[in-house]
């Protein structure tokens, strides 16, 4: 093959002495065709939050409600961990929801259709142990209800009444209003400026729906804080409650431990036992410390991301 | 007795016995042994630059005429993969580098790799006549195994082995770590078409995300893959099998038998309180970011935080590659934590010289119980303990005894915990037929290495728990001739 004879006087140019590239320390990489994760549809949410649809036959075809994946963008890229938002098995797609919040996810939002992901590894974790539970209370905040629009389409259709409390800071950060009103039961949206649906935090929507029927059980996704909170108000209810967590990720098969936490005292690596426990026993305050590890890294990669690269909006007008 | 005959054979060629004639073995078993080139220990720990540079031309010679071609060569037993050692030693000492090399690609898919991470002093040069009758040093076997590989490399003249007509058979390799890669190069060497599944975005295993460039530079592992490439073997990086596909979908595919080589990734902790604070991570997350994600670089998007004082806990290779790893990160004082003394330090012997040249304090016989932070959370102080050692223990080793009262606090803001890894359980998991140990290693029939699964092989780590990288090839080996057996026989 051409590709072959390229690759010899590539090597043969850069070994004109004997050990030549000890010396110089000339990394010989080749790259052979590879399997190309191409963006087909891209959609904003608003303007720090992006839909991207991913062609990944495989992964689209493993994955359940509760996977996650792990992607990398670009050859001196960091892997970090997406929860899979869903799927079409026919078209060989995924859906992910990402939201700047850092390099990563600005080089990520800043693909177009048509361009690739570098690396894309998946479906990991377990996946949501759905089951027909009678009522479940679902509670996504933020990005949250990305990954929670798969768990509650699950859940309705093992025949559960769902009821959906979704949550933002203001009402341009609500996302998926429709989709998850369409498998739930019952929808109520909370805004903590009162610019959609009521004005307070996700817990008060919460707690109507706990004050209104019995509830036999509750999952919730969303930021470290609101995930520690939802927790708190079911676990005074006594409702049994899972809550999907989002650690520090390096590699998601369970080689390294940079997501471990404890549950019920013991230590557990999100990416394999998890993402999802029982929320009544984690740990969220060390859970909560841990993921700040590398925040004064991460801003300054920020700034510095952004000072090289125009990050303006990008909402087609 | 074959093979004994065929090195019979193979000693007797005219080539042989002319080289034999050369010198008098008098004067062979009086040269000294080489000495390995070395950037100097204050030069080195400012970059990843490779701290063994390798054998000039006329050190690799001299070296190989010290090899006396023993009728019964000895050496061959000591190597898991049985490399044909007096023949290509013979072959540097006649100056057929290129020729030598070829030699080992014969059995070994990896020279360069093994000769740079096997502890020959365990293996072949232990089994040296120097090392058994002379109770000399013996023939630095590794330094000429690695310069020939290198040799060979360099020239852009890498040769690839002879490939059987391809015989349209598919077979699956689960992981890229040397037991993997070596299998797959033997089932193409075969003619079966083969392709591996890598979980990571990077060929290589432990090899690139453990092993750091200053023991073993990324591309001579890369240069070795690209001949895999070349005999046919197809890799697909970023696929976990058992997740990204089952064993059934690939059997569906086409794929007629695997390989499951999966490894030992999974670190142990030790459960000791404040354990989760920030700055206390495992070996295998220190490395994976410094080796894989290359986070010292400036253009990489990965961070590490390294501290000034970090402590290693630990006694193995892994535990000296990540103490070795935070000097050249900068760290004032890279401590090394053994609750054994010295003498039961598992990590090889070159490997502990090498850190003590390049400042790395050693504390034996001590033990973290307590890990405290500041009000960040950040891992600031570790509270060791003394010990004594005690009656030997089921490994034969004597067992590490707490003194109590012994305690003391020392200053660390970051801790690498290395005590030891499990076998990754994916594979496992997603094969409930498949029967496991105990300790999640999977059970194989300990010839053919062949599991309860009939069609699913395994070894490496994945079967012996943590163990080498040539042990791990020698099972990728043997798996590939009894799966071919099998296969043969299955088919008729």
């Amino acid at each position: 093959m051409d590709i072959f004879k390229f690759y010899d006087t590539f090597v043969r140019f850069i070994n004109t002495n004997d050990f030549c590239w000890q010396k110089h320390k000339i990394k010989i990489s080749f790259e052979y065709p590879l399997i190309m994760f191409k963006i087909v549809n891209k959609e904003f949410f608003s303007e720090n939050v992006v839909k991207l649809e991913i062609h990944a036959p495989r992964i689209a075809k493993a994955r359940r409600a509760g996977h996650f994946v792990i992607l990398k963008i670009g050859d001196k890229g960091e892997r970090f961990p997406l929860t899979i938002a869903g799927a079409d098995r026919e078209k060989g797609t995924i859906t992910l929801v990402v939201q700047k919040v850092g390099v990563s996810s600005r080089k990520l939002s800043a693909l177009e259709v048509g361009d690739s992901i570098t690396d894309l590894v998946g479906p990991l974790g377990q996946a949501t142990h759905i089951q027909h539970k009678g009522t479940i209370l679902a509670c996504g905040g933020g990005v949250g209800v990305a990954p929670l629009l798969p768990i509650v389409e699950a859940y309705k259709k093992a025949g559960n009444r769902v009821i959906t409390v979704i949550a933002a800071r203001s009402k341009d950060l609500i996302i998926l209003e429709d989709q998850i009103r369409s498998f739930s039961d019952e929808l109520i949206v909370m805004t903590d400026d009162g610019s959609h649906g009521q004005k307070g935090l996700v817990t008060e929507g919460m707690e109507a729906a706990i004050a209104k029927e019995k509830i036999d059980e509750a999952i919730i996704i969303g930021p470290a804080v609101m995930m520690k909170f939802a927790a708190l108000t079911t676990k005074k209810h006594n409702i049994p409650t899972m809550a999907s967590l989002n650690t520090i990720m390096v590699d998601g098969t369970g080689m390294c431990g940079a997501c471990r936490i404890t549950v019920a005292g013991k230590t557990k690596f999100v990416c394999v036992d998890g993402p999802e426990f029982d929320a009544h026993e984690v740990d969220f305050d060390e859970m909560l410390l841990r993921l700040n590890g590398y925040k004064e890294i991460e801003k300054a990669a920020e700034s510095n991301y952004l000072k090289t690269n125009n990050d303006s909006c990008q909402i087609p007008s | 007795m074959e093979e004994i005959n065929y090195l019979k054979a193979e000693r007797s060629q005219a080539w042989r016995e002319d080289l034999r004639k050369k010198i008098k073995n008098k004067d062979r078993t009086g040269l000294r042994r080489v000495k390995m080139n070395e950037v100097d220990a204050r030069e080195r720990i400012t970059s990843y630059v490779e701290v063994n540079s390798g054998l000039t031309k006329e050190q690799a010679q001299i070296e190989a005429s010290r090899c006396i071609d023993c009728p019964n060569p000895t050496c061959i037993t000591g190597c898991p993969v049985e490399i044909n050692i007096p023949k290509f030693i013979k072959r540097i000492e006649q100056g057929d580098f290129l020729e030598a090399a070829k030699v080992l690609k014969e059995t070994s898919t990896l020279p360069a790799v093994c000769g740079r991470v096997c502890p020959q002093e365990k293996q072949c040069e232990a089994n040296c006549f120097y090392t058994l009758k002379l109770k000399k040093d013996p023939v630095a076997i590794g330094y000429l195994e690695r310069f020939a590989a290198d040799y060979e490399q360099a020239s852009g003249e890498i040769s690839i082995p002879e490939i059987n007509e391809k015989n349209g058979i598919k077979v699956g390799c689960i992981g890229s770590g040397p037991a993997g890669l070596t299998f797959a190069g033997e089932m193409a060497k075969m003619g079966y078409e083969v392709t591996v599944f890598e979980a990571l975005h990077e060929i290589g295993g432990v090899l690139k995300y453990g092993i750091p460039e200053f023991r073993l530079p990324n591309h001579i592992v890369d240069v070795e893959i690209d001949a895999l490439k070349r005999m046919g073997v197809q890799f697909e990086t970023n696929f976990i099998v058992g997740k990204t596909a089952a064993i059934e979908d690939l059997k569906e595919e086409g794929f007629k038998a695997f390989f499951a080589g999966s490894g030992a990734g999974l670190p142990r902790f030790m459960g000791i309180p404040g354990e989760n604070y920030l700055g206390i991570l495992s070996s295998n997350e220190y490395l994976t970011r410094i080796n894989l994600m290359q986070a010292a670089e400036h253009d990489s998007d990965t961070p590490v935080v390294s501290g000034k004082n970090v402590m290693v806990i630990g006694g193995g290779n892994t535990a000296m590659d990540s103490v070795r790893t935070a000097k050249r990160l900068g760290a004032k004082r890279a401590m090394i934590v053994y609750r054994r003394s010295m003498d039961e330090m598992p990590a090889r012997i070159e490997e502990i010289e090498h850190a003590k040249e390049e400042g790395i304090e050693f504390m034996t016989l001590a033990n973290p119980i307590e890990y405290f932070a500041d009000k960040n959370g950040r891992v600031n102080q570790v509270k060791i303990q003394k010990m004594e050692l005690g009656e030997p223990d089921a490994s034969g080793r004597r067992r590490p005894v707490p003194i109590e009262g012994s305690e003391e606090i020392i200053e660390a803001e970051t801790v690498v915990v290395s005590v030891g890894v499990s076998p990754n359980p994916i594979v496992p998991d997603s094969l409930p037929d498949l029967e496991t140990t105990k300790w999640g290693t999977i059970v194989v029939n300990p010839h053919s290495l062949q599991s309860s699964i009939p069609e699913m092989f395994a070894g490496g780590d994945i079967v012996r728990g943590g163990a080498t990288v040539i042990l791990a090839m020698g099972d990728g080996r043997r798996a590939a001739q009894a799966m071919h057996k099998y296969l043969k026989n299955n088919k008729a």
